[in-house]
């Protein structure tokens, strides 16, 4: 899929610039976050919940000393959680003082991603508000959902 | 500057930082005191390190604005010019001055600023032109004066008597006395190194008797391009200049033989050198250098300090795990070894909190030179006295505590205090005195702002509430003098009649009491009528490592600082009585007010059975109590933080890592209600 990706493109500069990404699964959708900001994904920890904090603040774990705040997408989104409860995961990244988790059915892959194949929010139509989200890879017959996880971290 | 230079950036501005606040200091003490010779050698060497360094780094207008205000100096040493209030007063200007420009290349990584106005004034003062300077003054802008005159530093040597007899003895053997002047490379980077070369080389048969600037600031680089140094050798000066000249970025501006009969000791005592440069130093200047004493330390990132303190921390909380499974298990010789662990992290602990504590003389330092401007501004008299500037603080709580201070400080002053005349009549002694004190008492560190000026005028205090709108003028009147005095601290208070530049601007006491509290700390008030009102805070040691009660509710558990906790006690249902629906208990015939922990942290669940807990906390003077579903235990706990994203929720202070590895929160009493 890696060369298909590649050949297709070529339009216009930089659009054959190639990104990787995560790829992973929240309720029935695909979505696929930049790997340069993950840091690291891991097995679900005890999380402590937090009150007063805002909705989709799941709460807080111990990684390894560190405290990291767990964002809950599934309700930022409205998703229904699916899947198996030993296949979800905690994707944590980073971005520069800002360190945080987010909570996934499950981790699907790593994947090479051209950025012609990343199609404008606009066009496309998602349960996403649209500022969450930096575009829509199509990857074969999949869609993936390309969040933009400093807009997610920010708001 | 160019770029191997920056890397002494930081060095440069924290030294000079330092410099500056001692320079305000010694000036002060001359003011009171003008006869005071050691300050005003302390503040003249000072300002010639700082001309020094700032040439160096290649700050022309600093190094030029220092160069005039030496000059200024060296003729009030001299005793050419007499130490008033007018010089005194342009002297401050131009450490203002100085403080704008190392500010501004801290900020903007730029010094230049044009300071032609101060220098024009300080010309004047000089050659006694206060007419001229006033003027001056008044405008404080002005075009550079031409011709300003680029003397060299003056030199200047005194001899002690062992200095002397020292000469005297290296005479009567047939040794050479030699004045030696170095100028070191404008390029060099390692200054220190060079004179280290020039006092090895010159001592290799001789020995240096005395040396401008010091012998420490030589060794510390800290002196401007040149340095001289006098000897006694047995060799002739040819061999010594050839000796020297083979040293790098070094030159040997002169070599001078001194008769030994022209030294006389003791004040004013002083060698012909060169042209006739000379300058009567009023006490030694070299020893001066001595009486000033030099701690050994080292300049250490607060983040490494961090770094450390966390990692103790983990080693804490991992101690505590270990104590848990010893206990469980009952096994002799692991809990002897535990133990042994236990001593040694609670001593390591107490050694890194020790390292990141500094005496809060730190931020009091800058204090004086406040008090004494704002004093002058508002026409009053005022005795500013500090006591117990040696307390020590965290680094974290000391990096936060000065502008609440400030904002106290000027209150005391601007409110706090009456006038001069207002003072006569009311029979007290002209000068009010504000106070700041420090101490410590137990895990807490007290500061207390004091003036014996006329106390909180509560009727005023109440008017203006009312006035404001911060309470009904029908509540007003039931309101106890403590109530009303608390109600300084509500937001957008200001009981200044005419708003003054210096404080009443609307922003006041309650933004101190946030600070405060954000630092875990509490602010208190006691006045009296026409004797004075005092501030008092208090703030805990360290916000690292505190003691805390852990407390269950349903299934979570929650850490209270043991600080805020006063007492628990265990109730059933039926102890609770209901006052105006809200919910109290009489505990030792007083009315506690109760909150329950599961409402105010909407924590679900079904509700305890008939005995629960109450945890009596202290917030402000108020006792509330927090019922809780059980009490597990005292522990030491690491504070950390919640991180960015969770900042500023209120009720919560921070998190920690419990001895299972969950992450437990920590309840701030003073916003959870």
């Amino acid at each position: 899929m890696e060369e298909t990706a590649i050949t297709r493109s070529q339009n216009a500069y930089n659009q054959d610039e190639e990104i990787q990404v995560v790829a992973f699964r929240l309720g029935k959708e695909e979505y696929a976050v930049d790997i340069l900001n993950v840091q690291e994904i891991i097995r679900l920890l005890n999380i402590t919940r937090v009150p007063r904090a805002e909705d989709h603040i799941e709460g807080v774990v111990n990684l390894r000393g560190n405290i990291i705040p767990i964002i809950n997408l599934h309700k930022q989104f409205n998703l229904q959680s699916a899947g198996k409860e030993e296949d979800r995961r905690i994707i944590v990244f980073q971005f520069d003082d800002l360190k945080a988790g987010i909570i996934v059915d499950e981790v699907s892959e790593v994947l090479r991603l051209v950025k012609a194949d990343i199609e404008e929010t606009a066009k496309v139509y998602s349960s996403i508000s649209a500022e969450h989200i930096q575009g829509i890879a199509k990857v074969n017959d999949r869609l993936l959902i390309l969040l933009d996880l400093l807009k997610i971290l920010e708001s | 500057m160019n770029m191997d230079m920056s890397q002494y950036l930081d060095v440069f501005l924290e030294e000079s930082k330092e410099h500056l606040e001692s320079l305000n200091q010694r000036l002060l003490e001359l003011e009171k005191d003008s006869g005071n010779i050691a300050a005003l050698n302390e503040i003249f060497r000072v300002a010639h390190t700082l001309k020094g360094m700032s040439s160096t780094m290649g700050f022309d207008d600093l190094a030029d604005l220092t160069h005039h205000m030496e000059n200024v100096l060296s003729d009030l040493k001299e005793g050419l010019l007499a130490v008033d209030s007018k010089v005194v007063d342009v002297i401050f200007k131009c450490f203002d001055r100085i403080q704008l420009i190392i500010d501004s290349i801290e900020t903007k990584g730029s010094g230049a600023m044009n300071n032609s106005d101060l220098i024009a004034i300080l010309e004047n003062v000089k050659t006694g032109n206060y007419e001229a300077a006033a003027a001056l003054e008044s405008e404080l802008a002005l075009p550079p004066q031409s011709g300003t005159d680029t003397d060299e530093y003056q030199e200047s040597f005194v001899f002690n008597e062992y200095d002397i007899t020292v000469l005297k003895e290296a005479a009567s053997r047939g040794l050479r006395i030699f004045n030696v002047k170095i100028a070191v490379d404008p390029g060099c980077l390692m200054k220190s190194v060079r004179a280290f070369m020039v006092f090895k080389a010159v001592e290799e048969d001789g020995e240096v008797i005395k040396s401008f600037p010091g012998a420490q600031d030589l060794d510390e680089g800290r002196f401007d391009s040149n340095f001289e140094i006098f000897l006694v050798t047995g060799v002739t000066a040819e061999t010594l200049e050839k000796r020297l000249s083979s040293i790098s970025e070094i030159s040997v501006l002169r070599i001078q033989e001194i008769n030994v009969d022209s030294i006389t000791a003791g004040q004013g005592s002083q060698v012909p050198v060169d042209n006739g440069n000379q300058l009567q130093a009023a006490t030694d200047a070299a020893d001066n250098h001595h009486a000033h004493k030099v701690k050994q330390t080292v300049r250490v990132d607060i983040d490494r300090l961090d770094n450390l303190m966390n990692l103790v921390g983990e080693l804490v909380m991992h101690k505590g795990r270990l104590e848990q499974i010893g206990f469980s298990h009952k096994i002799n010789e692991l809990n002897e070894t535990i133990e042994q662990i236990a001593r040694i992290s609670t001593d390591l602990q107490a050694v890194v909190m020790k390292v990141r504590m500094v005496p809060i003389e730190q931020v009091f330092n800058r204090f004086p030179r406040m008090v004494r401007d704002l004093a002058r501004d508002l026409n009053k008299e005022v005795d500013f006295l500090i006591e117990g500037k040696e307390t020590e603080l965290d680094r974290t709580v000391i990096d936060e505590i000065g502008d609440p201070l400030v904002h106290l400080l000027r209150n005391a002053v601007d409110h706090g205090l009456e006038s001069s005349s207002e003072r006569i009549k009311k029979g007290k002694n002209p000068q009010g005195t504000v106070m700041l004190r420090a101490r410590h008492e137990g895990n807490n560190v007290y500061i207390e702002v004091e003036d014996d000026g006329a106390g909180i005028d509560t009727a005023r205090v109440k008017e203006k509430a009312v006035e404001k709108g911060i309470v009904a003028a029908k509540e007003a009147d039931q309101l106890s003098r403590e109530e009303i005095i608390a109600l300084l601290f509500s937001p957008g208070f200001s009981t200044a009649s005419n708003v003054t530049d210096v404080s009443g601007r609307g922003v006041g006491l309650d933004v101190v009491k946030t600070k405060i509290e954000s630092l875990s700390g509490e602010i208190f008030v006691d006045s009296k009528p026409g004797s004075g009102t005092r501030f008092r805070i208090k703030l805990p040691l360290t916000l690292a490592i505190i003691q805390a009660l852990m407390v269950s509710v349903r299934d979570e558990i929650y850490a209270i600082p043991l600080s805020s906790v006063d007492e628990t006690t265990m109730i059933t249902v039926s102890d609770i009585k209901m006052v105006q629906s809200q919910e109290v208990i009489m505990l030792r015939g007083s009315v506690l007010p109760l909150y329950r922990l599961a409402d105010l942290l909407d924590i679900k669940g079904p509700a305890a059975a008939q005995e629960m807990y109450v945890v009596v906390v202290r917030k402000a003077e108020r006792q509330i109590g927090l019922v809780v579903d059980s009490l597990i235990g005292q522990q030491e706990i690491v504070i950390k933080s919640l991180g960015k994203l969770l900042l500023g929720i209120s009720g919560l202070a921070g998190a920690i890592v419990a001895g299972d590895g969950n992450v437990r929160l920590i309840l701030d009493v003073t916003t959870l209600f």
